[in-house]
């Protein structure tokens, strides 16, 4: 039943026998995929974290930062990845950071605006009741500004997952490994490219839901607005 | 005690200071409000008592301490502190929010919860709350969360910047009452703001009434500032209906009540007519075993019989000692012989006549 044919070649777009044979191969791309997204949104959110304090202690960095970031999300990946490579060389490394890179803007906008979000009153209560400056970051804004914070990693960490798959130019890239394996081929496997695909878009969807019920759960005061 | 001596506060980029060289004494166990229209400063006066915001110069010492001495977070952990947009910590259960300060000041589990369920029956709040989140509460009981939150580790002070603003006025007026009662209670020391000189006048044992450019324009007790306003723009700000606020500080119990035209039942119609004439009045009150029967026209006495052998008209609305002079102000316009009588659990107690608030007013 090979009704559906791609680039004139009369090879299956679901090859289960092809599946069945590769197993161990696509099990190994997808936890590299998995592995390479966690890695680069780790280090991302570190990073995000520590410049979204700076920029609370030094106000004056806010735009600066948001302005670098802009700039650096506007660079294409591909060129990225072209600029990263001599000075990271082919590798992990040159993919995480470049993936780490595009999480900053999305992570340190989302907190920042989380944290400015956090009321005023419910700040200078705090204050009042006696809270330490720390006490007031870590306490109340961090948590307050939660919900936001978790909407800009739900994001971030879509959006890698589908980048990873261009890390392949590197010798990296998890599940674009068989997608650019399966274009390269003569002729090309096209049970490669969809599960490669197929595979990259449930663990995008897998992640986003996991992440919003993790938010759920550490926002348990957000579940029972009353509308009054 | 807290003390303001010559404090003066300038934000930066105005040419003229919110407060300005202000001098003001708070005594022990007194609740002193602060009033004026906005931009006296009032607000800014009672945030430089607890540091959030800091005094161009001048020195505040509370019970002789100056409030620079200790870094301002230790500061707060002994003085309450109640906003009007109250601020209760959106993710902290009721629970928690209530025990902010213990919490800070490192009391452990146990106590904390004893005191927390202390605190809700001290605001007659329901424990069942404890566990809700602050967004489930109503605003009257958000705002009781927040008095009590204030009064957790039991500070001397409490600063209260117009904390009943949010809510309707009917809750206000609980929450006005019910702060009376505590305050009888507990005897703090409070400095409460409010643009509103009703209630300034009714919480305050003195009220402070600022003007703009944060300068005393009187310190006085509300019967003294509503007596003797010191100056135009007092008796600008207490406003038209200044003698109506006064009669609500005075109650009936604070007159020499006058017996009125009124006779005991067993009197004859002789006796009332004159007794009424004493009045000149053409109505006569009838008292049995000391209680008020109700009252009569004169031209409706028949000679030759006893008063109580008549007809009379219950009085429609009767007055305690313990109620106000506008309250009786109110009873005798509304009272068909244009006067107030006053009963206690013992008996008639006597009448107010029209004549004797003017003259109350006047004193």
């Amino acid at each position: 039943m090979n009704a559906l044919v791609m680039l004139g070649q009369e090879r299956p777009l679901v090859d289960w026998t092809w599946i069945a044979d590769n197993l161990p191969l696509i099990w190994d791309a997808t936890l590299e995929h998995i592995t390479l997204t966690v890695v680069s949104v780790g280090l991302g959110m570190a990073v995000s974290l520590l410049l979204t304090i700076a920029a609370l202690r030094w106000r004056w960095m806010y735009g600066g930062i948001l302005a670098v970031g802009g700039i650096l999300y506007s660079i294409p990946s591909l060129a990225a990845l072209a600029f990263l490579v001599p000075l990271f060389g082919i590798g992990a490394t040159a993919a995480v950071i470049t993936l780490a890179t595009y999480t900053v803007l999305i992570l340190v906008r989302n907190i920042m605006t989380g944290l400015d979000g956090v009321s005023e009153d419910t700040i200078e209560a705090a204050r009042g009741q006696g809270y330490t400056e720390r006490q007031v970051l870590l306490g109340v804004q961090i948590p307050l500004a939660l919900p936001v914070m978790m909407a800009g990693l739900r994001v971030a960490t879509v959006t890698v997952i589908g980048l990873v798959t261009v890390t392949a130019l590197i010798g990296q890239g998890g599940l674009g490994q068989l997608i650019l394996t399966g274009v390269r081929l003569l002729p090309p496997l096209p049970v490669m490219i969809v599960v490669g695909t197929v595979l990259s878009v449930v663990l995008a969807i897998v992640f986003d839901l996991a992440l919003l019920g993790l938010g759920k759960l550490l926002t348990p005061w957000t579940r029972s607005q009353k509308s009054a | 005690m807290i003390t303001l001596r010559d404090v003066t506060k300038q934000y930066r980029g105005t040419t003229d200071p919110a407060v300005d060289s202000l001098d003001l004494q708070i005594n022990e166990g007194e609740i002193v409000t602060l009033v004026g229209p906005s931009g006296c400063g009032k607000t800014t006066t009672l945030k430089m008592i607890n540091r959030i915001i800091e005094p161009t110069s001048g020195t505040i010492t509370v019970d002789g301490v100056e409030v620079t001495s200790r870094p301002a977070h230790e500061l707060r952990r002994s003085i309450g502190y109640v906003i009007q947009q109250i601020g209760l910590l959106p993710h902290k259960t009721i629970e928690q929010n209530l025990v902010t300060v213990p919490r800070l000041l490192g009391w452990d589990g146990d106590r904390m919860a004893a005191r927390a369920r202390e605190l809700m029956d001290m605001m007659d709040l329901d424990e069942q709350l404890l566990t809700r989140w602050p967004s489930e509460l109503s605003g009257g009981q958000r705002q009781r969360v927040g008095v009590a939150r204030a009064l957790a580790a039991d500070p001397p002070v409490l600063l209260m910047d117009e904390p009943f603003g949010a809510v309707d006025p009917i809750v206000r007026r609980r929450l006005q009452r019910q702060l009376l009662d505590l305050q009888a209670e507990l005897g703090k020391t409070i400095v409460f703001v409010t643009h509103d000189i009703d209630e300034a006048t009714l919480l305050g044992d003195r009220v402070a009434i600022l003007r703009v450019g944060g300068t005393l324009a009187q310190y006085a007790s509300p019967r003294e500032l509503l007596r003797n306003p010191a100056n135009d723009f007092v008796t600008d700000f207490l406003g038209d209906e200044r003698m109506l606020r006064r009669l609500s500080l005075l109650t009936i119990g604070d007159l020499d009540l006058d017996a009125g035209p009124v006779v005991d039942a067993s009197a004859d119609a002789a006796a009332a007519r004159s007794a009424a004439d004493a009045y000149d009045a053409n109505w006569i009150g009838v008292t049995a075993q000391g209680r008020l029967q109700g009252w009569m026209w004169t031209s409706t006495l028949r000679d030759g019989r006893r008063v109580g052998d008549h007809d009379t008209t219950a009085f429609r609305v009767r007055t305690q000692p313990s109620d106000t002079l506008r309250t009786a102000l109110d009873a005798i316009v509304s009272s068909r012989n244009n006067v107030a009588v006053v009963e206690d659990e013992s008996g008639y107690r006597g009448m107010v006549f029209v004549e004797q608030l003017s003259a109350e007013l006047m004193a």
